[in-house]
């Protein structure tokens, strides 16, 4: 029940280079949004309230109790508002995958920062653009200078500009994750240690998976998922198709396994890992029963693109955090 | 020179900002909207196995992935050369109705109900959807949110992850659906048929029945006489999943017409050193710049131009208020801006019949969910309606299905130059010389990009929808003179 | 001070040496490293070793960690095939082996920086020409980029 004398928290949520679907999240929570505010005041959310960043640079430091940024760092403006947030906050959390480990946007860290703007604005089939305009950080119009962020070479998770105090992943988390971790907060619930990932289980995904594993698992070769039928039952590693969820931390309600389609890791390592990737490749190795080394070329060769599928939502986050130059 | 910055604009989904010039005689000298962010999904996608790419590019928008999937589902189907089965095109039908309900809800109430409902110069503190509520009951709100979760639940049933959905997979769906399934949808369906309606009629009785907002739904600075651009099915109806893409020019006569695979030859896109983002035209008539008229390039992709675009809708309720809503503003094209909130209700209502109709269809619980005659995988184009706008996703591979490369228009980026130009217009019509800025006046300007978006307010009283906005007002040297603050 | 100078000239004029890691099965290669020492064999002094019980051990997260932290080159050494004293480990290191080259590709490491030997206890000649080839090898290739853009966040 709400403490009538207890002062609501103050509460932001931001997004960085994001998709919107973490702010999305936090409106699922559905009709416990009744619950919500009677002990929160959403003081800065750009998709839903009309605070401005002036607002929001004029605020006392450490104002906002909580703060949920959620997206990656990809421009000087994510980077400037992660600063602005760090110092206006008392908690700051990494939410979702974005700010988390880099997310979608980090499988950007395949290309150079050229390489992806000439694919937008030179290449792009659609794009006629003979003089090569692109756009640019600072522009002089007659009426004066327009400014947009500048675009960075990298992109970045959240922990790589400044200091976290918690992670709550996912792509986006699930709601029901946020809410138990907002009522621990309001109910004044010792807080783990900073640092910690919060809203995951101690285990990996197949904990919850429903799908039967097999004890003795031997796999000849892998299948892209429409090369084979599924039959719905059984563990996707097992019917020769790559699925993160051994490598990858519950949380979720394995939501993608339950729609048919494996898992592909967005929500970050098991407690006690830091390249999640590395983790899916000892696990893929292990369930091959090639023996022969040719056996094994062509049995690896099955699996395509491994880097995009072993790091989908983790490049930067993964220790060799781009493709090297 | 006076410069007025807005940063960031707030209430939609992503990044943005609005630069308006004044001259020293107060007037409106230029308006610039930009798009300061940029995430290059045309280039991350290259080296992807393409029957990944639908899942990953529905990050490209957590408000409407569900369009993303498709789009990109269907581009799939292409790359391999095959066609979904009946069963696997009405499943996928059936979730993207839901997905249409459910985001047609959330836009009309929370962002675009607030300005007639309440009322547009009306008081800021009433400017919300509280206001809305004060006016049309408490209980509104919470069907609001349990319309919306109800269609949610219906996504995540048929696409297993409610938000990023999985379920498309080359030559159809994942997973099917079962009866007792299809019969606790048919009446989820059925309320979301009988709320449609009652939205419409709080659109009637508060609205259209006040002679005020009709003028300034009419005759208000929010007028831009440009071509509409919608996706029709083979008897020019509406469709958001299905057809082909169909413009229709500022007289209300079919412009040019054109199948995914033909987008090139239609659809071009133009850079500007401010924005991120691109600006798309139609290239048989060419880029004149940011102007309206028969013989410029821009045109619009939104619920109103689908409408426009269309000879009406495949469902007969929708249909009715199509009718009435043409007959009221004075036949066809409509080029009132406002009147994008007007169409959305009317897609709503079709958006919630047809899930009806495909819901009472026994054949939707088939087993046939994949049509598997792949070809040797090589390029493909998909396109639907997502709620913004006409969304195409156009995808190369090599022969073992890995994107070689990838070219996307989004529902919002066709209305790139549109938006600009409205804001432009709306300022230019509301800001004059002794005209002080002050707060209704800026409302007056947001009015005009807000229509286009299906901004993601939700139905709480800490959203005030009182929009606080903060305004510089500099001297050339960037002295600040004066600050206007609204919250 | 002339004798200051000097010195510092004997440390530019030094090469760079490549700094390889080794990663060796304690039944085999280890052992083979044992008695290459004993044997006085000659090898370039580019290897620091990590011994491993099998290895099947090998992590991939070793490999991945030791070229983010600036090691050149990372070279494995265990068993024959059917010789692993667990029977199978060797057979799992082969295939990450392989799957960790594939990913390397994609990330534009060199092939040459990942190297799979088996070697047996009594082979500790076979090691010594190994590591003489590899160091060569590298030497060409030259010092690893990886520490350096990983640990520079570029904006």
């Amino acid at each position: 029940m709400a403490n009538e004398n207890k002062p609501k928290l103050k509460m932001a949520v931001y997004w960085g280079a994001a998709c919107g679907g973490c702010c999305v999240s936090v409106l699922d929570v559905h009709e416990t949004l009744l619950t919500i505010i009677q002990h929160a005041d959403l003081v800065f959310w750009p998709i839903a309230l009309d605070t401005k960043y002036a607002d929001v640079e004029a605020m006392e430091d450490k104002s906002i109790d909580l703060t949920l940024f959620n997206g990656a760092i990809r421009n000087s403006e994510n980077e400037h508002m992660a600063h602005v947030l760090r110092a206006k906050s008392k908690i700051l959390v990494a939410y979702g995958s974005c700010a988390h480990m880099g997310g979608i946007p980090g499988l950007a860290n395949f290309s150079t920062k050229e390489e992806l703007l000439s694919r937008v604005y030179d290449e792009s089939p659609s794009t006629i653009n003979p003089d090569k305009v692109r756009p640019q950080h600072e522009y002089k119009v007659p009426e004066g200078t327009l400014e947009i962020p500048n675009f960075y070479e990298d992109v970045c998770m959240l922990d790589q500009i400044v200091d976290v105090d918690y992670y709550l992943p996912g792509c986006p988390p699930q709601t029901e994750r946020l809410v138990e971790v907002f009522l621990a907060i309001v109910s004044g619930a010792q807080l783990p240690p900073k640092g910690s990932v919060i809203g995951v289980s101690e285990r990996a995904q197949c904990e919850e998976c429903t799908r039967i594993k097999s004890d003795n698992r031997s796999v000849d070769r892998f299948y892209r998922p429409w090369e084979i039928e599924d039959d719905g039952v059984s563990c996707f590693i097992d019917q020769g198709v790559i699925c993160m969820g051994s490598a990858t931390v519950g949380g979720c309600g394995v939501r993608c396994v339950k729609g048919n389609a494996p898992c592909r890791g967005c929500y970050g390592p098991v407690p006690g890992v830091t390249d999640m990737g590395a983790k899916i490749m000892s696990t893929i190795a292990t369930a091959l029963n090639a023996e022969d080394e040719n056996d094994i070329i062509k049995a690896i060769d099955s699996i395509e693109d491994a880097a995009g599928t072993f790091y989908r939502f983790s490049l930067p986050a993964s220790k060799i955090r781009r493709k090297i130059q | 020179m006076t410069r007025y910055t807005i940063d960031p604009v707030t209430r939609l989904e992503g990044h943005g900002k609005i630069e308006i010039f004044t001259n020293d005689d107060g007037e409106v000298e230029n308006v610039y909207f930009q798009v300061p962010e940029l995430r290059g999904f045309e280039k991350f996608c290259e080296g992807r196995a393409v029957e990944e790419v639908p899942q990953i590019v529905t990050k490209i928008c957590g408000v409407c992935p569900g369009c993303h999937h498709m789009a990109a589902g269907k581009a799939v189907d292409a790359v391999f050369g095959v066609e979904p089965t009946k069963t696997a095109k009405m499943i996928r039908e059936l979730f993207y109705m839901a997905h249409f309900v459910h985001s047609h809800i959330a836009h009309f109430y929370a962002l675009g109900a607030p300005d007639f409902v309440v009322g547009p110069t009306a008081p800021k503190a009433e400017r919300n959807v509280l206001g809305v509520i004060a006016k049309v009951g408490v209980e509104i709100g919470t069907e609001v949110l349990k319309q919306r979760r109800i269609a949610q639940e219906i996504q995540a049933l048929i696409g297993g992850h409610q938000t990023h959905v999985v379920m498309n997979v080359p030559g159809g769906v994942r997973k099917g659906i079962k009866e007792e399934e299809r019969l606790d949808i048919v009446e989820k369906a059925k309320g979301f048929v009988e709320f449609a309606k009652f939205s419409m009629k709080i659109f009637n009785d508060v609205v259209l029945a006040n002679k005020d907002y009709v003028d300034i739904i009419v005759n208000g600075p929010y007028n831009l006489n440009i071509h509409s651009m919608g996706l029709v099915d083979a008897n020019n109806k509406v469709n958001f999943y299905d057809g082909r893409v169909r413009v229709v020019d500022t007289f209300g006569k079919e412009l040019l017409t054109y199948m995914p695979n033909e987008y090139l030859d239609n659809i071009a896109e133009r850079v500007e050193p401010w924005s991120y983002l691109k600006f798309p035209y139609l290239k048989k008539v060419g880029w004149k710049g940011f102007v309206e008229g028969q013989d410029s390039g821009v045109y619009h992709a939104t619920p109103l131009s689908r409408l426009n675009a269309s000879d009406g809708m495949a469902t007969p309720v929708a249909q009715e208020e199509y009718e009435r809503m043409y007959a009221t503003l004075g036949g066809k094209p409509v080029n009132a801006t406002l009147a994008m909130h007007w169409a959305r209700l009317i897609e709503l209502i079709y958006a919630a019949e047809h899930c009806l109709e495909l819901a009472l269809d026994k054949e939707i619980t088939g087993t046939d969910l994949r049509n598997k005659m792949y070809q040797t995988p090589k390029e493909g184009v998909g396109i639907v309606e997502a709620q913004r706008g006409t969304l195409t996703h156009h995808y190369q591979t090599d022969e073992r299905g890995l994107v070689t490369k990838a070219n996307l228009i989004v529902g919002t980026t066709n209305n790139h130059a549109p938006i600009s130009m409205s804001i432009k217009k709306a300022a230019q019509g509301v800001i004059k010389k002794g005209v002080k800025v002050d707060d209704g006046i800026l409302n007056m300007v947001e009015m005009a990009f807000r229509a286009y978006d299906p901004c993601f307010s939700c139905a709480t009283h800490s959203l005030p929808g009182k929009m606080p906005m903060i305004v510089n007002i500099r001297k050339p040297d960037s002295e600040i003179i004066q600050t206007l603050r609204r919250d | 001070m002339q004798e200051e100078v000097k010195n510092n000239n004997i440390q530019t004029a030094k090469a760079w040496k490549p700094k390889i890691l080794a990663i060796f099965c304690n039944w085999c290669t280890y052992t083979a490293s044992d008695l290459a020492g004993v044997s006085r064999l000659k090898y370039p002094a580019t290897t620091r070793v990590v011994r491993i019980m099998c290895s099947g051990r090998l992590d991939p997260q070793f490999i991945l960690t030791a070229f983010s932290e600036g090691a050149d080159a990372i070279l494995i050494g265990g068993c024959h095939p059917g010789d692993c004293h667990y029977a199978t480990g060797n057979y799992k290191c082969l295939r990450r082996f392989h799957l960790i080259q594939k990913y390397m590709k994609q990330m534009n490491i060199e092939p040459e920086r990942l190297r799979l030997e088996w070697i047996s206890a009594s082979e500790g000649k076979r090691l010594a020409e190994v590591i003489g080839e590899m160091t060569e090898t590298i030497t060409k290739l030259g010092q690893s980029k990886i520490k350096k853009q990983v640990a520079n966040i570029e904006k």
